[in-house]
């Protein structure tokens, strides 16, 4: 099962890079729970999920993963500070709603942050948006009017948000179709995952 | 979801040691009616216990051979292929002590006197009948339950296992249910108890010696408790203001729909159930609150249990409503158990944990799954 799930999560793999043995993790969005399994057989985290979805969260249960049903939009209040070593954001803070409040969330409740998004700079969206459409893409697979995406961003505009925030960017991993980016990330690169935490 | 266990046997165990409540009071011998489902497997793992709530009993699932329309309470939850899988668990499903269908309770025989307990049969709290149940357990041959389910007091009940036999439970599945009750419900249920306790035919609890039953009050208490188990918008579903016979009759008589319904529920329930176990039921419920002890600090309380947790909630349930819930899986994230969480979509008001739900039938489903592979493994 884990190659398939980094085969189709890139991700995945960046992320379980930066998560320590035995760790405490809390995902938000989970979705099916592949995420925090593969980290428990990779990693043996003590994990949970949040998620909101009623099919996500009999899937997470029946894959054995502690899953807590709930909207991320109206905060973490289930979880106390510092209660986790990493929470994650995996693919999911392009469609929060309060993208400012649950980043301050996610670094009360973990010492770190994992956050991976779209990068809405990558040449190919600049070209469609240069070519007169909102771009299209494997990484965000959907028409305008049927997005859930209602907050994307480019790496620029990421990290402006983290210095603006007191948010240290600890690590970056930009890659592209699995591929790793090291030139000209923003241009280059068609997702991002970062590692964060509290400045100071 | 139509198979079902079938015909079953209610089975009576009797207990010659003394039970002591955490009233100080004590019961040298005492009898619990009992069903099980299903096969206990060779080492015994395999033995699900379910915990029933303020009006249920031992007969979850299954029918009679001389009563075949009454169907067990829990009988779309419970049976094979269904989410509690009598094909894969070892089902018991008891009537609690103070109960009035077959358990010692107040309508039994006291030996001492050649009376029925009435007014001297002990209060009883959620801690009793787990201590009791534990004993049942025993004579059983169970050691350890693979999993404890309860909705609602049930829940509490399978809460309280965690807490009291931290070794003897490995899952906890508690629905709609609550850490102690609030203000609201307790002042819901003195409203219930004053209706039986003014009842002329109450006689202090003593009315079986009186020939009589406190019907009136029973009926009340029900009829309250039956409005608070509902909510707003499946009333306004099912009844709205619909009138009986169509027009206004300037009467006190049964004019809306939800009145003749009220009534007919109070009728039922009060033609069957024992006024005294009522008013031990809602004061079980009142005087759950395993953080009482430890300055109201639920996370401390949930320190002992080991458990893995599955709480579930219904969004339309106001007696015990989400936020309860929330405060259950925030002492369990607290003290870093294992715990899910579902919070059901449903228009049942509390009498959803009873229902057949998509949602609610897949998570209990799935879960027990995981629990019958851990079993196997």
């Amino acid at each position: 099962m884990n190659a398939s799930i980094i085969q189709s999560r890139p991700d995945f793999a960046a992320i379980a890079a930066w998560i320590p043995e035995g760790s405490a993790v809390l995902d938000l969005g989970c979705g099916d729970g592949s995420l925090l399994r593969y980290l428990r057989e990779t990693r043996k985290v003590v994990g949970y999920g949040v998620e909101i979805s009623d099919a996500n969260v009999a899937t997470c249960i029946a894959n054995g993963v502690n899953v807590i049903q709930n909207d991320l939009e109206s905060g973490l209040a289930d979880f106390e500070d510092d209660a986790f070593d990493s929470v994650i954001l995996s693919q999911t803070l392009q469609a929060t709603k309060h993208t400012e409040a649950l980043m301050k969330e996610i670094l009360r409740v973990g010492r770190e942050g994992i956050v991976s998004f779209p990068n809405f700079g990558y040449w190919k969206n600049r070209m469609q948006v240069l070519c007169g459409n909102m771009p299209i893409s494997t990484d965000m697979p959907y028409q305008w009017y049927d997005t859930p995406n209602v907050h994307l961003c480019t790496l620029h505009d990421f990290e402006d948000l983290c210095a603006t925030h007191e948010v240290s960017i600890l690590a970056r991993h930009v890659m592209t179709e699995g591929n790793d980016v090291n030139v000209l990330p923003n241009l280059l690169g068609s997702m991002a995952v970062y590692r964060v935490k509290r400045a100071g | 979801m139509n198979s079902s266990v079938g015909i079953v046997k209610a089975q009576r165990a009797t207990f010659d040691t003394t039970l002591t409540f955490k009233s100080g009071a004590v019961l040298p011998r005492y009898e619990l009616m009992y069903e099980t489902y299903g096969t206990l497997n060779a080492d015994k793992s395999n033995a699900i216990l379910i915990c029933h709530a303020l009006s249920g009993h031992h007969h979850v699932a299954g029918y009679y051979a001389d009563d075949t329309k009454n169907i067990g309470w829990w009988d779309n939850m419970v049976g094979p292929g269904k989410p509690i899988d009598t094909l894969k668990f070892f089902v018991i499903g008891l009537n609690n002590l103070g109960g009035c269908h077959g358990s010692t309770g107040p309508s039994s025989i006291d030996p001492s006197t050649g009376k029925p307990y009435g007014s001297s049969f002990p209060v009883v709290t959620v801690e009793d009948w787990v201590n009791a149940q534990a004993r049942l357990a025993d004579q059983l041959g169970i050691q350890r339950f693979a999993a404890i389910v309860g909705g609602s007091l049930g829940g509490m009940q399978a809460m309280q296992w965690a807490l009291a036999y931290p070794d003897r439970v490995a899952h906890v599945l508690a629905i709609a249910t609550a850490p102690h009750l609030t203000a609201q419900n307790i002042a819901f249920n003195d409203v219930a108890r004053s209706a039986i306790l003014t009842d002329p035919e109450f006689h202090g609890g003593d009315f079986y010696q009186h020939g009589v039953v406190p019907t009136r009050g029973l009926r009340l208490a029900r009829m309250l408790g039956h409005i608070t188990y509902l909510s707003d918008d499946a009333m306004a579903d099912k009844f709205g203001r619909e009138l009986r016979h169509g027009k206004l009759n300037f009467s006190y008589d049964i004019e809306f729909q939800i009145e003749s319904y009220l009534r007919y529920q109070g009728d039922k329930f009060a033609a069957y159930f024992d006024a005294n176990t009522y008013l031990l039921m809602t004061k079980a419920l009142d005087y759950f609150d395993p953080a009482r002890e430890l300055d109201g600090d639920l996370n401390r309380a949930f320190a002992a249990a080991k458990a893995k947790f599955l709480v579930v909630s219904f969004t339309t349930d106001w007696r015990f409503s989400p936020a309860r819930s929330h405060e259950i899986v925030h002492a369990l994230l607290h003290n870093r158990r294992d715990v899910s969480y579902a919070e059901v979509t449903s228009d049942h008001g509390h009498d959803s944990f009873l229902m057949e739900d998509t949602q609610y039938i897949a998570v209990m489903r799935n879960y027990l799954d995981g629990v019958a592979r851990e079993i196997s493994k």
